[in-house]
């Protein structure tokens, strides 16, 4: 295994999917959106485009090729069958293509759109798309904020570790007074590990019940006595390091979250897209 | 039947023919045999059951019948099965054919020779025998508790299987590999179990350093706790707000009473030597791994008294059962039974020109091949059951350079010549009959050095690693001439074609062998010495001091030399050398090379311009001071971490993650499940990173294989691409999983066979890809039918055309696999 390059902040980097062979499939959309659009500029003299000219059936026939084998990467990616491929390689060319789509069936349509199952396919091969750009965003940027966060732990780690906190935490109620206590049980009981979808971490750290117990318990500890005080303060330092642990873990999730969720749009709308494709060539062929 | 007075303390029990001293493999088919052939004989066992040793393995563990091409000859039946019903077998097969088994026997002593034994057992009681036939194994007696409550029945000895105690208090006593394996396994946190490991040291001085690790790594996550420099005063009954028992520990800060529901001692065993010496019997050596000095009809140095079994240095079931057959052939005066593996070594000749007995085969190997002087011949019997003949024509290629191999070849007839120069073949050094080949890359774990070829019609014998180091470790003799033999090879592969034969000769009479830990300095930056250093085995970093950092400049592996440059430096060390790893190196004296480079300018030119490249590196070090960068310093701390904190300087092939790319998919575990049986051999989240470089826990295919450290079945080895593997001969014993300190071996059953891709894709069925989950096995799987547990590891996708699934499926390119050699040099051309 050679390294292709080496990049300046570390020592081993491996080429991306979006450096893959030196750009190789970003150069090659390129060109491929560069010719269909002056091929579309030259052909487009005297008719009104549409896809019924013999370059709208090109670009549709190469597009419709190009959506089914997009699809096929959901295969790859599972097949692991022998032989010198990458799913790196495919993840690449996937990216690139599948952006020169926006070229490509744009061209396709001459600009003609309507409330009928043909532009409605063109309208979901757009939202799958530009969903993938939130995907290709996610992976450049999640990946290292990730890193940063777990800091050598994986998930399983944080979650042992916060178990491992409840139960020092249940051992330290003991000394307290009842209602203390329940308090400390309660707040374990319900802190709630992820954040809402629409909820930012902050304030989930903040609606979260060990937080608030923490807070409370503070209070409790400096007008207790001294004997109380001592105990109660070292319950609370627990909560503290747990609602620190209960940070870090709800930011690994919701970054996992992010790198998953655009795939719950992407994946199924573009097996809807698949059947407004099959119904809009369908048509086309029977019934224009 | 021979008369012997009855023992002055005790009472005479009997007299027999053969007392047989341990009812496990050996002693139980040595029992068998004795009563089929209508022997008067006695089979004494120390535990109230037969086959104590497998008697305590873990409940269902699956026990392996290898070596499967051995023959098995013994009267009791033995097929690889689980551990009840092969137990079940032995105790009907003893019953069926009369055994005289007498359990609770444990033997104090035992004095006398051939005809007259006297046999003392631990109550006094007596009996006397002509014969004695020592099958005790190597486990020895646990030693026991002696403090008061010690005899409460929740204080036990053993851990058959920790996942049985649930919600419990439980004190494990006992520092050793066994204790810290037990306090671990209890402290499962789906077990609820409150461990406490108790340790009388202060550290764990006796235990693996994984197991010590695992330990510190648990206590951290809360999962136990343990009290170094501490001990056991007495258990009691609780007082009222305590538990029912407590055992009142003492410790550094005092007294301690800890809730106690069970205590499992583990303070090791006295070993059977100290016994088997008082017997009068010699052993080859005085280190731990010597066996007792025993002919080839296993008769020990007291005349009458046979050892047989793991005690005589064979840990295989098989193996066992059939000298405890043989060993009563032998007593019964069968001097024609030739032992079982005869057709196999018979065999293992055929191929060679001339014919001759087995036996004269060995000693024609043991007076020819100089390295094999010392062996007795049933050592050569077994390590020529695991060797290779080869019969080589005039010409033929034996080993070729940058192979991968680590076996050694002697040569029984014929010589071989070894191509010193790469690029030119004619260009050779002979081997001559007698000699062996082929040590640097055992000693180094690195691939071939050079191609051999046979000069003549050749006859060689190959040893495979493991029955070489096997000699090393038992017959001193052989190490020494092996140890002698490499570094003359080492010195004149370097050296060779600028020294003299006889600066060579006074260059090895006083070179040594060092050895080093990891981290030890050999060179000090600033320090005045020429001497030269050959790493033999392992590796080292160079390091330099610039502006009060130590600067990584490189990185050198076996097989090189290091320490040269201070002979253009007036003396003085340029730069630290440190090992990374665990590593040997020769030290070669320098006022030799100062003077011969002072004698003769040719050879000064010749071995500066050997150095050139590394001054170069060096003085551009230098005049860089001054402008040393942020991107240096990382580049040190980056190859620190990965070279010396997760051991790549040991590794051949590691798969490392790219961190900013890394999306966390894991399909790089689910491909590698797909590719092998349905069990990932690599966990992608576990394992440390720096610098957002990750190194997942997966085999790093060491130099050394700490895996194959003590494998019984000999089932690991390394392959064609260089990837450790292991074969079908696996027995599941779990012995490289302790010994990896990488944690990358796993004991896994294989899951039942998923339905396609493509079934799952339209109609849902099975799992989908990756491992499947337990839910889906356990109701996949009928009862009763999970295949054993067996070790599984990574091998690199050996045979599967693209190469390892992990990097092929990774989709942004994270995974990939990196050998320390091709990267992590400061100046990037500075290369060995």
């Amino acid at each position: 295994m050679t390294m292709a390059q080496r990049s300046d902040d570390l020592p081993i980097s491996h080429e991306g999917f979006l450096t893959h062979k030196r750009y190789r499939y970003l150069k090659a959309t390129l060109v491929l959106c560069a010719a269909a659009i002056v091929v579309y500029i030259l052909a487009d003299r005297e008719l009104r485009p549409n896809g019924g000219t013999w370059l709208g059936y090109t670009l549709g026939a190469i597009s419709a090729l190009l959506i089914v084998w997009l699809m096929m990467l959901g295969i790859r990616k599972r097949a692991i069958t022998a032989g010198n491929w990458s799913l790196k390689g495919w993840t690449s060319a996937h990216v690139y293509l599948g952006a020169s789509l926006l070229v490509l069936a744009t061209l396709h349509t001459g600009f003609q759109f309507g409330l009928n199952v043909h532009s409605l396919a063109y309208a979901l091969m757009v939202v799958v798309i530009l969903s993938g750009f939130i995907g290709v965003y996610y992976y450049a940027v999640a990946p290292r904020k990730m890193s940063d966060n777990r800091a050598h732990r994986s998930q399983k780690d944080m979650l042992d570790a916060i178990r491992a906190l409840n139960r020092e935490l249940r051992e330290a109620a003991n000394p307290l007074d009842q209602k203390h206590a329940d308090e400390v049980k309660r707040a374990i009981r319900l802190t709630k590990l992820k954040p809402g979808l629409f909820q930012s971490i902050d304030s989930a750290q903040r609606g979260c019940a060990t937080a608030r117990a923490a807070k409370r318990l503070r209070k409790a500890a400096a007008q207790a006595g001294a004997g109380e005080r001592r105990a109660l303060e070292a319950v609370t330092a627990i909560l503290e390091r747990k609602s620190a642990l209960l940070m870090r873990t709800r930011r690994h999730i919701r970054l996992k979250t992010l790198l998953q969720l655009w795939l719950y749009i992407h994946v199924p709308l573009s097996f809807a897209l698949l059947a407004a494709l099959a119904a809009h060539i369908v048509s086309v062929f029977f019934y224009w | 039947m021979v008369n012997i007075a009855a023992g002055s303390r005790g009472q005479e029990l009997e007299s027999v023919k053969i007392a047989i001293v341990g009812s496990g493999p050996a002693g139980l088919s040595a029992a068998g045999r004795a009563a089929a052939r209508g022997f008067s004989h006695i089979l004494l066992e120390k535990a109230p059951h037969l086959s104590d040793t497998i008697y305590k393995y873990q409940r269902g563990k699956y026990i392996m019948g290898t070596p499967d091409q051995l023959p098995l000859r013994s009267d009791i039946e033995f097929k690889a099965g689980s551990r009840e019903s092969i137990i079940n077998r032995w105790d009907d097969d003893a019953a069926n054919l009369k055994i005289n088994v007498r359990k609770n026997a444990d033997v104090a002593a035992i004095e006398g020779s051939q005809g007259a034994f006297k046999l003392t057992l631990a109550g006094g009681e007596t009996l006397s025998a002509e014969f004695v036939v020592l099958a005790i194994g190597v486990q020895g007696n646990p030693n026991k508790l002696k403090k008061p409550g010690a005899d409460q029945p929740f204080v036990q000895y053993q851990l058959d299987d920790p996942k049985e105690y649930f919600d419990e208090n439980i004190i494990v006593m006992g520092g050793g590999d066994a204790g810290i394996e037990n306090a671990l396994g209890l402290a499962h946190p789906d077990q609820g179990n409150i461990v406490t490991l108790l340790q009388r040291a202060d550290g764990f001085p006796r235990a693996k350093e994984a197991n010590v690790q695992a330990l510190y790594k648990a206590r951290d996550e809360g999962r136990l706790d343990f009290i170094t420099e501490s001990g056991l005063l007495r258990i009691e009954r609780g007082q009222s707000g305590e538990s029912l028992w407590i055992a009142v520990v003492d410790t550094k800060d005092g007294e301690a009473r800890l809730p106690c529901d069970r205590l499992i001692a583990r303070l090791g065993a006295a070993p059977p030597r100290k016994f088997v010496e008082a017997i009068g019997v010699e052993f080859t050596g005085p280190d731990r791994e010597a066996f007792p000095v025993l002919t080839s009809q296993y008769q020990s140095s007291v005349p009458g008294l046979y050892i047989i079994g793991a005690l005589a240095g064979f840990p295989l079931i098989k193996h066992c059962m059939n000298q405890g057959h043989d060993v009563v052939e032998f007593i019964a005066g069968n001097r024609d039974l030739e032992p079982p593996d005869t057709p196999l070594l018979q065999k293992l000749f055929a191929d060679a020109p001339a014919r001759r007995s087995v036996d004269q085969w060995i000693d024609l190997i043991k007076n020819r091949v100089d390295a094999l002087q010392d062996v007795s011949p049933l050592q050569m019997r077994e390590f020529l059951l695991s060797s290779t003949i080869h019969n080589k024509k005039r010409g033929d290629i034996i080993v070729r350079r940058n192979d991968i191999g680590s076996s050694i070849f002697a040569i029984i007839d014929g010589t071989v010549a070894v191509e010193v120069d790469p690029n030119d073949k004619s260009k050779t050094v002979p081997i001559k009959t007698g000699d062996i080949f082929g040590e640097l890359g055992l000693i180094s774990g690195r691939r071939r050095t050079a191609t051999v070829r046979a000069d003549e019609p050749a006859l060689l014998l190959e040893i495979p690693r493991n029955a070489t180091l096997k000699l090393m470790a038992s017959v001193p003799g052989v190490k020494r001439r092996m140890d002698r033999i490499s570094m003359e090879r080492q010195v004149g592969q370097i050296f060779g074609r600028l020294l003299s034969r006889s600066a060579v000769e006074e260059i090895l009479d006083r070179a040594e062998i060092v050895p080093l830990k990891a981290g030890d300095a050999f060179i000090q930056e600033g320090e005045r010495s020429t001497d030269i250093f050959i790493i033999r085995s392992g590796s080292v970093v160079v390091e330099k001091r610039v502006g009060g950092k130590d600067v990584f400049l490189s990185y050198v592996l076996a097989g090189n030399y290091v320490g040269e440059m201070s002979l253009f430096y007036d003396g003085l060390r340029t730069a630290t050398v440190r090992a990374a790893i665990k590593s040997e190196v020769v030290r070669l004296p320098g006022e030799i090379f100062e003077r011969l480079l002072n004698q003769s300018p040719d050879l000064y030119r010749s071995v500066e311009a050997l150095v050139a490249k590394r001054r170069k590196l060096n003085d551009y070090v230098e005049a860089k001071r001054e402008s040393f960068s942020s991107v240096v310093d990382m580049h040190t701390s980056v190859a620190r971490f990965l070279l010396e904190e997760e051991g790549l300087s040991e590794a051949t092939d590691a798969l490392v993650i790219d961190e900013t790319l890394c999306i966390g998919c894991d399909n790089c575990e689910k491909a590698c499940a797909d590719v092998h049986e349905g069990i990932s051999r690599l966990d992608r989240e576990a394992g440390n990173s720096y610098a957002y470089i990750h190194v997942p826990t997966s085999c790093r295919h060491c130099e050394h294989p700490h895996c194959m450290t003590d494998c019984p079945p000999d089932a690991i080895h390394r392959g064609p691409d260089g990837e450790v593997f292991i074969d079908e001969k696996c027995i599941g014993c779990g012995n490289c999983q302790r010994y990896c300190p990488y944690g990358v071996i796993q004991l896994a059953a294989i899951p039942p066979k998923k339905p396609g891709l493509f079934s799952w894709l339209v109609f849902g069925a099975g799992p989908g890809p990756g491992e499947p989950d337990k839910d889906w096995i356990e109701r996949k799987r009928k009862k009763g039918e999970e295949p054993p547990k067996l070790a599984v590891k990574c091998d690199m996708c050996s045979g599967i055309k693209g190469g390892p699934a992990c990097v092929r499926a990774c989709p942004t390119g994270a995974a990939a696999r990196i050998s320390p050699d091709d990267y992590l040099s400061l100046a990037g051309e500075e290369r060995e």
